[in-house]
């Protein structure tokens, strides 16, 4: 593996009486575009303000391009300004006292370069960024995606190799928020540089990122490709944080019942055959099923339970089931067309591969043997 | 190990000294500590120790020594009761009279202004600002140009004129002037706040009552009323504290019977150089007004003791008045006549007296304005327009003015990105209770304070006493408390992205408020400076104890000379003030403010 563009050990930080962010590690390498995802207030807009350099951490070290940038032990801060990185805010900062022209060349300028190359670079990202004809134009004389366009353009035009954006679309309606998702990754492949995005938008994460940092509470509670994430949580917090509809959860007790391969999970109404071999019988656990893993079967199979259909929730190709078994109440995603009504009764069937087992005390998952 | 940790710390330190904005509020600190903090040490250092000029009064003074006597002197002597006992008691009765007329007519009048289908709404709320604008020892000359009287003033005034009748002292002097001027003055102050609190009142509360069935006197009573209490207690307190400080009516009105406020007190006592002896009262009136205000922000919060008109975009039903509006805005009229118009025609026509107690048409004359020196009249003083010491006085005013609302100014934006940037830290809320220290402080007591600091050397720094320095000095730290507030609240609004976004481009920090911050904050920042430039125009009491010849004012020129009995002198520099004043108020109003004092 490639050298980490940005490594991040034993961070933490502490405002006032509250732990924002406790003892993080990780890196990332280069052209990687991680995402740090999480509930608001978690702490990921403070890792990344620490990594920009706007925040002083309380404790830890971080590198950036093999140059130590913080460190609290050797006394180590190299102020923003200094780190040479590419930052984009979720209100967009722009400064409604300057155009279009000299937001832009601000950066430019601050490293005075000459005003005929200052002029060409700005020109050539307002074009890039299909901005022309807007250069004399106040921020606030323009449109939400068209500002955060010159917010883009603006770190851009400094061709930074890092960059960083904290929820840049937060702000924008759900169909330019589509658009400049697919503008932003096509930025990162084709500047190539290392990106760290914050967001709070799963979807936006799920379709960006080459890893994402799931974090909870200043802790990272998980690093790893989307699909990882979404397949295999590492535990139950993120497994219910990551996917929509949430994944069906159910507690109960592992048993082995006779020469049956495989383990139980049951809670006195319900058995289920997971595909998990070797974990203790009778440890409290909890076992979760994407709710577009559940399938509706006409006959009884293994795994198959009889449920009441409360709500239909059609949107477009998907519908989305609430169905009641006892005190349980499952979600199912459904892609076939559904001809069904409140009430009427339906055979779910859970398969066993797609069952996974946490424990309940710790969180975490049981690891899954291939 | 112990070694590393000291390492650790240090750099740790230097980590933390490293952020510009802890920088700023560092150097703020020192200099807070400089004028608010030290003078306020200095003066309490001052009234224990013997000074030169007590060798006056007692044989055992030792200068430069310990001594509890001026302690024992104001609270334990003879004397109690004629330098602090009665003087107290008058700024405490009179402050009372003064709050209460003041709120019953300010917050009636608002009412009217935002609740009543009155004509002329607008300029009402307009004209009824102007009395506060004037500096408020003005009505005072106006009365005793009114209603003087022979047997103390000398030269009697319009009413004797008229009507052949000498108005007995009470009507001249004393009690019920003082708390008919300075009402007169105050009431725009409770007008200001109840309007604001009615204004952000939706009045769909006041209309849920109306559907319910409750009269219109029970809906004012029980939910109208209990909505702007708030306000109106807080410019009770507000106008209570402002009066016990002020120093020009009083003085005009109450020392020719030698009825002494705590402020007339402080000042003839530093006048007659007894100054430990003013020290310890302005302590007095600095103990009480710390009190009243500190009441008053537990009571309602900090915000509101600012007077911010923010009027929102409530719906606001209009309480019919029927055939009472007429009577109304008679009344109205007439007060305004009182307060505004009256005071300014007598002010200018006793400019225009060639003998101060001859007020018939044909005596008439512009001596006063534009006269040449001529030694028959005012012992040959030039008319105003073309006498060097006025006219000088009129630049230092100005040079005063500008001088103060500038650096205060920026000082205010440096305290706001102070405080912004370093939220809730120990340091940034230090410097923000620091810049608000001198609003606590009365105008005549904060003199006082600069005074005994300043008037001798500090270390390598010489004495600043009679210097244009120090009065702007003393000008910009008494208004540090409204400018920090105006650089928080524009701080606040800009947020700190936007000079974040300039410091991940590599900006550094001179750039960054260069270009960013300073452009940005500079448009609050200027309705902030009018607001000051406005208050030192008309400021006596802040600075009478500290100007010299070289230093004088326009107010500082209308005090000495209506004390020395040439009113139209003082007369024709008061139009002269309030003109400006006047004319800085019409254009604070143009560039959007709505009205903040």
């Amino acid at each position: 593996m490639d050298a980490p563009i940005i490594e991040v050990r034993n961070l933490t930080k502490v405002f006032g009486s509250v732990l924002a962010v406790d003892n993080v590690t990780f890196s990332i390498s280069e052209k990687e575009f991680l995402i740090l995802l999480g509930p608001s207030g978690c702490g990921k807009t403070t890792i990344l303000r620490m990594i920009a350099g706007l925040e002083i951490p309380t404790e830890g070290d971080i590198f950036i391009k093999d140059r130590l940038v913080f460190s609290s032990s050797k006394g180590v801060f190299v102020p923003a300004r200094e780190r040479a990185v590419g930052l984009v805010f979720q209100s967009y900062a722009l400064w409604p006292h300057m155009t279009v022209f000299e937001n832009i060349a601000f950066g430019l300028k601050v490293k005075r370069e000459s005003s005929q190359i200052v002029a060409e670079k700005v020109e050539k990202i307002l074009e890039y960024m299909q901005l022309e004809g807007m250069k004399q134009r106040y921020p606030q004389e323009m449109s939400g995606g068209q500002q955060q366009r010159v917010a883009l353009a603006r770190m851009l035009v400094n061709r930074p190799d890092i960059l960083l954006m904290d929820e840049p679309l937060s702000n924008l309606d759900a169909k330019l928020r589509l658009e400049m998702r697919a503008e932003i990754k096509n930025i990162h492949s084709q500047t190539g540089a290392t990106t760290v995005y914050v967001t709070h938008d799963q979807v936006e994460a799920q379709t960006m990122a080459s890893n994402i940092a799931v974090i909870n509470k200043g802790v990272i509670e998980q690093l790893a490709p989307p699909k990882t994430i979404y397949n295999r949580p590492a535990n139950l917090f993120v497994a219910d944080f990551i996917g929509s509809p949430t994944i069906n959860m159910i507690e109960g007790r592992t048993d082995k019942k006779g020469d049956d391969e495989g383990i139980f999970v049951e809670d006195g109404h319900l058995a289920l055959k997971t595909a998990y071999t070797d974990i203790q019988p009778g440890i409290d656990v909890v076992a979760a099923i994407r709710p577009e893993n559940i399938a509706i079967v006409e006959e009884d199979r293994v795994n198959t339970i009889v449920g009441e259909v409360r709500t239909i929730l059609p949107s477009g190709p998907e519908t989305v089931l609430r169905v009641s078994h006892g005190a349980f109440q499952f979600s199912l995603l459904v892609t076939q067309e559904v001809n069904l009504s409140p009430g009427a009764k339906i055979r779910m069937h859970l398969p066993p591969e797609n069952i996974l087992v946490f424990d309940k005390k710790t969180g975490s998952l049981f690891p899954l043997e291939a | 190990m112990k070694r590393q940790r000291i390492v650790h710390s240090y750099s740790r330190f230097k980590n933390y000294i490293r952020r510009p904005h802890i920088v700023i509020s560092l150097i703020l600190l020192a200099i807070l500590l400089f004028i608010v903090l030290l003078p306020f040490a200095k003066m309490v250092q001052d009234s224990f120790v013997w000074q030169f000029a007590d060798t006056r009064l007692s044989r055992s003074a030792e200068p430069g020594e310990f001594t509890l006597f001026h302690w024992k002197r104001v609270f334990a002597s003879p004397l109690t009761r004629n330098i602090l006992s009665r003087p107290l008691f008058n700024s405490v009765t009179t402050s009372l009279s003064v709050s209460a007329c003041a709120m019953i007519i300010g917050s009636f009048l608002a009412w009217l202004v935002s609740r009543s289908d009155l004509p002329f709404k607008k300029t009402i709320a307009t004209v009824a600002v102007l009395p506060y604008v004037i500096p408020s020892y003005i009505h005072a000359l106006a009365w005793l140009n009114l209603f003087k009287n022979e047997r103390i003033g000398g030269a009697a005034g319009v009413f004797q004129y008229l009507t052949g009748v000498s108005p007995p002292d009470w009507l001249s002097y004393g009690y019920l002037p003082i708390v008919v001027t300075l009402s007169i003055h105050y009431f725009p102050f409770t007008f200001l706040l109840v309007s604001a609190a009615l204004t952000s009142i939706d009045s769909r509360l006041e209309e849920s009552g109306e559907i319910l069935g409750a009269g219109r006197a029970h809906i004012l009573r029980r939910i109208t009323f209990p909505l702007v209490l708030p306000a109106l207690l807080s410019s009770f307190i507000l106008t209570f504290s402002r009066v016990l400080g002020t120093f020009g009516t009083p003085y005009f009105l109450g020392t020719p019977v030698r009825y002494y406020t705590l402020s007339t007190q402080i000042y003839s006592n530093i006048i007659n150089r007894v100054p430990s002896v003013g020290y310890i009262l302005a302590f007095v009136l600095i103990a009480i007004s710390s009190a009243i205000i500190y009441f008053n922000q537990k009571m309602i919060g900090r915000s509101k003791s600012y007077v911010t008109i923010a009027g929102k975009g409530f719906r606001v039903t209009e309480s019919p008045l029927g055939n009472l509006r007429y009577l109304i805005l008679c009344i109205i009229a007439l007060l305004f006549f009182v307060s505004v118009f009256m005071p300014f025609l007598l002010i200018l026509w006793q400019t225009l007296t060639l003998y101060p107690d001859d007020y018939s048409l044909k005596h008439l004359t512009l001596l006063f304005w534009i006269g040449k020196a001529n030694t028959a009249f005012a012992e040959g003083e030039a008319g105003i327009l073309r006498n060097p010491a006025i006219l000088g006085a009129a630049w230092n005013s100005i040079k005063l003015a500008l001088t103060a609302s500038v650096l205060a100014g920026f000082f205010g934006i440096f305290i706001g990105y102070a405080v912004v940037k370093g939220k809730n830290t120990k340091l940034s809320s230090m410097v923000e209770q620091m810049s608000f220290l001198p609003y606590l402080v009365p105008g005549i007591a904060f003199g006082a304070l600069y005074l005994a600091l300043f008037s001798h050397r500090i270390g390598p720094l010489p004495a600043l006493y009679g210097t244009f320095f120090l009065v702007a000095l003393v000008c910009i730290a008494k208004n540090l408390p409204f400018t920090g507030r105006a650089g928080i609240t524009s701080m606040l609004q800009i947020g700190s992205e936007l000079e974040e976004a300039s410091e991940t481009l590599g900006a550094r920090w001179t750039t960054r408020f260069r270009k960013i911050i300073l452009p940005l904050s500079i448009q609050g920042a200027i309705s902030g400076f009018v607001l000051v430039f406005i208050t030192v125009m008309r400021e006596l009491s802040l600075i009478i104890l500290l100007v010299t010849p070289e230093t004088r004012t326009l107010t500082t020129m209308t005090f000495r000379y209506q004390e020395q009995g040439y009113s139209q002198f003082s007369s024709a520099i008061s139009v002269l003030i309030i003109v400006i004043v006047v004319f800085g108020e019409l254009l604070s109003r143009r560039m959007g403010k709505k009205g903040t004092i």
